[in-house]
């Protein structure tokens, strides 16, 4: 998925390759009045670890969350844009901005560094603003699409086919195409996507941060993973 | 006062056809920085060389420098950039104190840099360099910081860290030996992980020195060693009879 | 046989080896084509000298490219009874290179009637490596002990060796010496050898991506092997939370045909003519 950006980088003979690729994946699951955002916290370069814990998850509001993977630096200071245009949003209209103005804003900003885009791989998601959950996924240039899930990441070849099986229930027959996860599910999916994509991916492991979005608000819980 | 912060494109070399001329190198460059969390505060080490490519062309620089009362910075990489580094914080904390009366604390001089290094690699003109920024905040309940920030902008937080080849030598042995105790290790634990740490290196790093200083911070401020030598021992060597049969 | 009509076939070729494949390949990456992906074990291997012999250890990661390929695989390879080998590389070239030089000396032992010396191995595999000039990715560590006591060796993919008391290779061979060379002594007793052999291992598994899941210990002495497969497994997988079975009739049917057979009993017994 980076090979792209890679080659356009490269065309610039002798220059600075200025991205590196720090590893991680982040997931995301709209349920009828939840959200589950789950990201590993694994920070690589190379074949080295620099640290066990460093957070890809950022909170926009009390119902929007921010996933990220790909160049972390990049992954950072989109997130502090977007929050920064998210606090100018409520000085401006005394108003908290709703999931889907953000999303749009993601898209806008990004598009913006359309010729040195920000690597990242993001996933926008929470509660609109009828309370459904909602996921909305970019490619780094700020191409929108608004979805019922979305991986991103190292792992995502891994777990992305999984969700689209388990959740989006694609080649299965003789199931109620109208079911949807309960948030337990949901959940539980979100963990058994992670401690198997662990398993067979070298840059997803260490420690996972799984938050719950629902009308009571954002919980997060942190789990083990493997550190090899 | 942004403008100015960061190289201006007057300073910069212009090539034949028009293009500028960035950095494309590291020319005299230091080694490895390593830091890690103990119970009273941070402590960091580094050697005393500046390599000009593999020889050993400065044998007495200092690259662990303190910032205000409570932090040190410790550097790796491009010794010139750090330089311009080591200037700009003088000049901002200067300002800071005249202006505002205000020491910075170590987050803000972490968040700073951490917005110089980004901001040049996103002028792709990177200052080529590894950073270490360490310190104890008195405002924050004299919590322990500990920050690593690179060329390219990446920045992590963890208890024990490690810049270039330490990355890969210290790294581990500090993870093993001082990660799952940083909030019980004493300053005399900590201090010999660290020589350890450094002696390893020095046996496998040919880009070091057996000339190190060693920094601290606690709640009572910064304290820098003098350089000093370690012990080593090579008397394994005379065991070493060729390379095969 | 003419001698020309041998040149003919040969052509003017010196002897020796021809590389001309190599830079085939070579030329052909260059213009956008792809060679297959090889596994590779992008591997942690250690080994040390004790008081008594030889201590070998490895991870049991193999990956390619990203994904881990093989969870659990086994990269400390049988040479002779008393010497064996850790491969770092390409999986398949050092397990073809360790077979081939165990097999030799298999061949030397009975010919001989002596047991191999661990230098006679080494000289095999360094020779053999040399001839293929690096393009045989096997880094190897070789230890064993024989009529002259413990050896240990590492043999690089070009043919060049070390002899050392303790040796570490693979891309978590700089986590693994850090811990040897903080730690290491002279003569240590085995128990003390072989937990530092494992900490070692561990160090790389914990901190190279390239190495991971479980370690393999083989402690080899003048009268004795104990090969200890899986002598640690710091990384057992967690259970799953969910089930994932799925219901009789999930799998998509896209055409069926059903064929009656008749059964022998419906037939006339068989007609004896």
């Amino acid at each position: 998925m980076s090979t792209e950006i890679q080659n356009a980088a490269k065309s610039h003979a002798g220059r600075w390759e200025p991205y590196v690729d720090n590893g991680g994946t982040s997931l995301a699951i709209a349920g009828p009045d939840f959200c589950i955002i789950a990201s590993d916290t694994r920070q690589s370069e190379g074949y080295s670890i620099n640290t066990r814990y460093d957070s890809k998850v950022h909170q926009i509001t009390d119902k929007v969350l921010f996933a990220t993977s790909g160049y972390s630096a990049d992954g950072k200071k989109l997130a502090e844009n977007i929050k920064i245009q998210a606090e100018k949003y409520l000085d401006k209209n005394d108003k908290i901005i709703q999931a889907p103005s953000i999303a749009q804003m993601t898209s806008i900003i990004m598009y913006q560094k359309r010729f040195f885009p920000y690597y990242v791989f993001p996933i926008l998601a929470g509660l609109d603003g009828e309370g459904k959950g909602c996921v909305f996924s970019y490619d780094p240039v700020g191409n929108m699409e608004r979805v019922g899930f979305q991986v991103y990441g190292s792992a995502s070849a891994l777990i992305q086919p999984f969700l689209d099986n388990q959740v989006g229930l694609k080649h299965q027959e003789n199931v109620d195409k109208n079911r949807t996860l309960s948030k337990q599910e949901a959940f539980d999916l979100a963990i058994d996507s992670f401690t198997s994509a662990t398993e067979r991916d070298i840059y997803t492991g260490d420690y996972l941060e799984i938050y719950t979005v629902d009308s009571t608000g954002i919980h997060k819980e942190v789990r083990t993973l493997k550190f090899d | 006062m942004s403008s100015s912060l960061l190289l201006s494109k007057k300073n910069s070399d212009v090539t034949e056809n028009g293009t500028y001329k960035h950095t494309t190198s590291p020319i005299v460059t230091g080694t490895s920085v390593l830091a890690l969390k103990y119970k009273d505060g941070v402590m960091m080490a580094s050697d005393c060389l500046a390599s000009y490519g593999s020889l050993a062309r400065f044998r007495n620089v200092r690259r662990l420098q303190p910032i205000g009362t409570h932090t040190i910075l410790g550097a790796s990489g491009e010794i010139s950039d750090f330089q311009f580094i080591q200037n700009q914080f003088e000049g901002l904390m200067l300002k800071e104190h005249v202006e505002d009366g205000q020491k910075l604390e170590t987050s803000s001089i972490y968040r700073y840099l951490s917005n110089v290094m980004y901001g040049r690699r996103s002028k792709v003109d990177p200052l080529w360099n590894k950073y270490i920024v360490a310190g104890v905040e008195p405002s924050k309940n004299n919590n322990i910081f500990l920050g690593f920030v690179d060329l390219y902008g990446t920045t992590y937080q963890s208890s024990v860290m490690a810049t270039g080849f330490g990355a890969h030598i210290a790294l581990p042995i500090m993870r093993k030996y001082a990660e799952p105790r940083a909030d019980s290790l004493t300053e005399e634990e900590a201090s010999k992980i660290l020589d350890d740490c450094m002696r390893v290196l020095y046996y496998r790093d040919a880009r070091s020195f057996n000339k190190i200083q060693k920094a601290k911070v606690t709640a009572q401020g910064v304290e820098i060693s003098e350089p000093y030598s370690l012990s080593t021992n090579w008397d394994f060597a005379e065991s070493i009879i060729g390379y095969g049969s | 046989m003419d001698k020309n009509i041998l040149k003919e076939i040969v052509g003017e070729h010196e002897g020796g080896f021809s590389f001309a494949n190599a830079k085939r390949n070579e030329y052909l990456t260059q213009n956008g084509g792809v060679m297959p992906n090889a596994t590779k074990t992008g591997t942690t291997i250690v080994g040390l000298i004790y008081k008594d012999g030889v201590v070998l250890g490895a991870d049991t990661r193999a990956t390619a490219g990203t994904i881990v390929a093989d969870k659990n695989c086994a990269k400390i390879h049988y040479i002779t009874p008393n010497i064996y080998c850790c491969g770092a590389g390409t999986a398949a070239d050092t397990e073809f290179t360790t077979n081939i030089v165990s097999s030799q000396l298999a061949l030397h032992s009975m010919n001989s009637g002596r047991q191999a010396h661990v230098s006679t191995a080494m000289t095999l595999l360094k020779q053999y490596l040399f001839r293929y000039q690096g393009h045989v990715s096997a880094a190897l560590v070789l230890g064993g002990v024989d009529i002259n006591g413990p050896h240990l060796y590492t043999v690089y993919p070009h043919g060049s060796t070390d002899k050392l008391p303790f040796v570490t290779m693979g891309s978590g061979s700089l986590a693994a010496m850090a811990i040897f060379e903080s730690r290491f002594k002279p003569n240590m007793e085995r128990d003390e050898a072989v937990e530092l052999v494992k900490d070692a291992i561990e160090s790389g598994i914990f901190n190279d991506l390239g190495s991971g899941s479980n370690v393999d210990v083989c402690v080899i002495t003048k009268d004795k092997v104990d090969y200890l497969r899986n002598y640690a497994k710091p990384n057992e997988r967690v259970p799953k939370l969910k089930s994932y079975k799925f219901a009789r009739g999930t799998t998509a049917i896209i055409s069926e045909t059903v064929r009656k057979f008749n059964s022998v009993k419906d037939e006339d017994a068989m007609e004896v003519v």
